[in-house]
């Protein structure tokens, strides 16, 4: 900014630099105006549309609409399949993401522990992170099929008898859950070995001087301590993205048997575009929505205080 | 200690923990691609045998591609992922440009705004999105499976992100060679931009490959489908008792991202793991 000010003198820069602050702002303005326009009509509007449609009865293709103010968030109060799918929805998030991050974090440090097969190890617990969910979906259902499926031959051998996964009330949204702990774990495994990646091994040897030999020492003294930040963060990051479970809901059970496996984002699909209750289906949107936003103040408060990872 | 290593003992624990995790996690890839290899009589047998007895993988392959137009999902799937990443970072490079390098007194408010729309899940304005769709006449097209995603504020975050660590010098350096700002971004901060765009681009593709929730929406007619939702279609034919094609499909519309995953192992990682920002 001082370069300008040497061979020009006091009087010239003023305005010679008022002109190129001119020119700079009005070329950013010329470069931020598509995306920033873009931002507002197609995520900000539709946003705070979805919201105001909350408030009204419309539904799809219908000619009037009508302001019924807190209308839908009463039926959605009194509403019993609602309930069922905000319990069931917290419940999946309940079991996927203490199972995945257990296990995510477990299998990053076994990985880490030696040197012999990492890549492969690595590979093949990220592999289902990669693949398209529905249709390995469409292999889970048969894995999971009474008669001939894997799990029940498995789970015969071993004496536990046959079961009819997705359509048992109650092993239909654990057998969901169970395939989105297969789906999540490795992605989660891989922030983990960052995490790990990122303690200096010279805490290890501080601890080893100050007795702490054994696997168990180590992991209590140095690594859990050190990766205590991280493992918040992958916590809330699974919960953000297992809250907004959708494909296997929708492909596998439709949400049954019996209201079993309704799930918010599905309530909001049915309500919405299969029963055409656009109003109704925003008011379930805005309650997804309020969800995810805690969870995700509570990331970005975590973010801040993690920046020595970045 | 650390050049010693863990004793034998502890090593064989470790790949024993290991192994049985990775056959679980394997093990629906590799059924998948054992049942499309089958006959169907050798599919609906209690027996656990994972090489097939009674091969018909050409038939199951061939069904596949028969009973629905697998060809068009991958084609779809390419078309529409390809527009997707070209026009997200056709708006957010100039965006993220502006923001990390240039004053101009809009930046904090338009900042706020790209901070605000990382909270918001794509699902949440799909309402109003299929409302303007269906008005505009753009259902199950293109134009419509492109639409709500042409902006990405997550790309734009992480792009000016990444330019803040650019040195000025290099811009200064650009405008002294007399190139206007818009050069600059296209000719200057694109190719520098790479690394990030690379890990950007991964991520971008395999979220709009792999979804399912939007093409439901608006995809009402078999040949505009995505690669999840064509292998929706295929179960609902009645290959959806008939395991061998379905299976055979479902190897078809995994295999280019499982691929690309296998050849790429460590920029794909890279990508996917900025969704634990996002």
């Amino acid at each position: 900014m001082t370069v300008a000010a040497v061979d020009t003198g006091p009087f010239a820069a003023a305005p010679r630099r008022n002109r190129l602050a001119r020119a700079e702002a009005l070329a950013a303005y010329g470069l931020a105006a598509p995306a920033a326009t873009l931002l507002l009509c197609i995520l900000i509007l539709p946003t705070a549309a979805t919201v105001a449609l909350s408030f009204t009865d419309w539904q799809f293709g219908a000619a009037t609409l009508n302001w019924v103010g807190l209308g839908n968030y009463a039926h959605l109060a009194a509403d019993r399949v609602f309930w069922k799918s905000l319990g069931n929805t917290l419940l999946y998030v309940a079991i996927v993401v203490p199972c995945s991050v257990c296990l995510g974090l477990a299998a990053a440090i076994l990985i880490e522990a030696g040197t012999s097969l990492r890549g492969f190890y690595r590979a093949a617990y990220f592999l289902p992170v990669t693949a398209t969910l529905i249709a390995m979906a469409t292999v889970w259902e048969i894995m999971l099929h009474p008669s001939i499926g894997l799990i029940n031959l498995a789970s015969d051998a071993l004496g536990l008898g046959k079961h009819n996964w997705l359509k048992d009330p109650a092993l239909a949204l654990p057998s969901l859950a169970a395939i989105g702990i297969w789906q999540t774990l490795g992605l989660n495994m891989v922030l983990f070995l960052a995490g790990l990646k990122s303690i200096p091994r010279d805490l290890y040897e501080a601890a080893a001087i100050d007795g702490a030999d054994g696997w168990w020492d180590r992991f209590t003294t140095v690594t859990w301590p050190m990766l205590g930040p991280a493992t918040l963060f992958v916590l809330v990051v699974s919960s953000i993205r297992s809250f907004q479970v959708f494909d296997t809901v929708a492909v596998l059970t439709e949400g049954g048997p019996n209201k079993a496996t309704e799930v918010l984002l599905y309530t909001m699909y049915q309500e919405g575009f299969g029963f055409f209750r656009a109003g109704y289906g925003a008011a379930v949107t805005v309650v997804f929505l309020a969800f995810v936003l805690l969870l995700t103040l509570v990331k970005v408060r975590l973010a801040e205080r993690r920046v020595h990872y970045a | 200690m650390s050049a010693a290593g863990p004793g034998p003992v502890a090593a064989a624990a470790r790949h024993a923990l290991l192994l049985a995790g990775a056959v679980v996690m394997l093990a629906p890839f590799v059924w998948m691609l054992s049942l499309s290899l089958r006959a169907a009589d050798d599919i609906f047998t209690a027996e656990l045998h994972l090489i097939p007895r009674k091969w018909d993988a050409i038939r199951n392959y061939a069904a596949a591609f028969e009973k629905v137009p697998l060809h068009r999902y991958l084609l779809n799937g390419a078309v529409v992922t390809a527009a997707i990443f070209t026009l997200q970072v056709a708006f957010a490079l100039p965006a993220a440009y502006a923001l990390a390098k240039l004053r101009f007194a809009g930046a904090r408010p338009f900042f706020a705004l790209v901070l605000a729309g990382l909270l918001i899940p794509s699902h949440v304005p799909a309402i109003p999105h299929y409302i303007m769709l269906s008005e505009a006449g753009l259902l199950n097209s293109y134009a419509g499976l492109v639409m709500p995603s042409v902006i990405s504020v997550f790309g734009i975050f992480w792009i000016r992100q990444f330019f803040r660590t650019v040195p000025d010098d290099l811009v200064h350096a650009a405008r002294l060679d007399g190139m206007s700002e818009f050069e600059i971004v296209w000719r200057v901060m694109l190719p520098t931009a790479a690394p990030a765009l690379v890990a950007f681009g991964i991520l971008s593709v395999v979220a709009h490959w792999n979804d399912y929730f939007w093409p439901l929406l608006i995809v009402t007619s078999p040949e505009m489908a995505m690669p999840a939702l064509g292998t929706v279609y295929l179960r609902n034919t009645e290959a959806g008792i008939d395991y061998g094609p379905l299976m055979a499909g479902a190897v078809v519309i995994t295999a280019p991202l499982v691929l690309f995953f296998l050849a790429a192992q460590r920029r794909f990682i890279e990508g996917m793991t900025l969704s634990g920002i996002k």
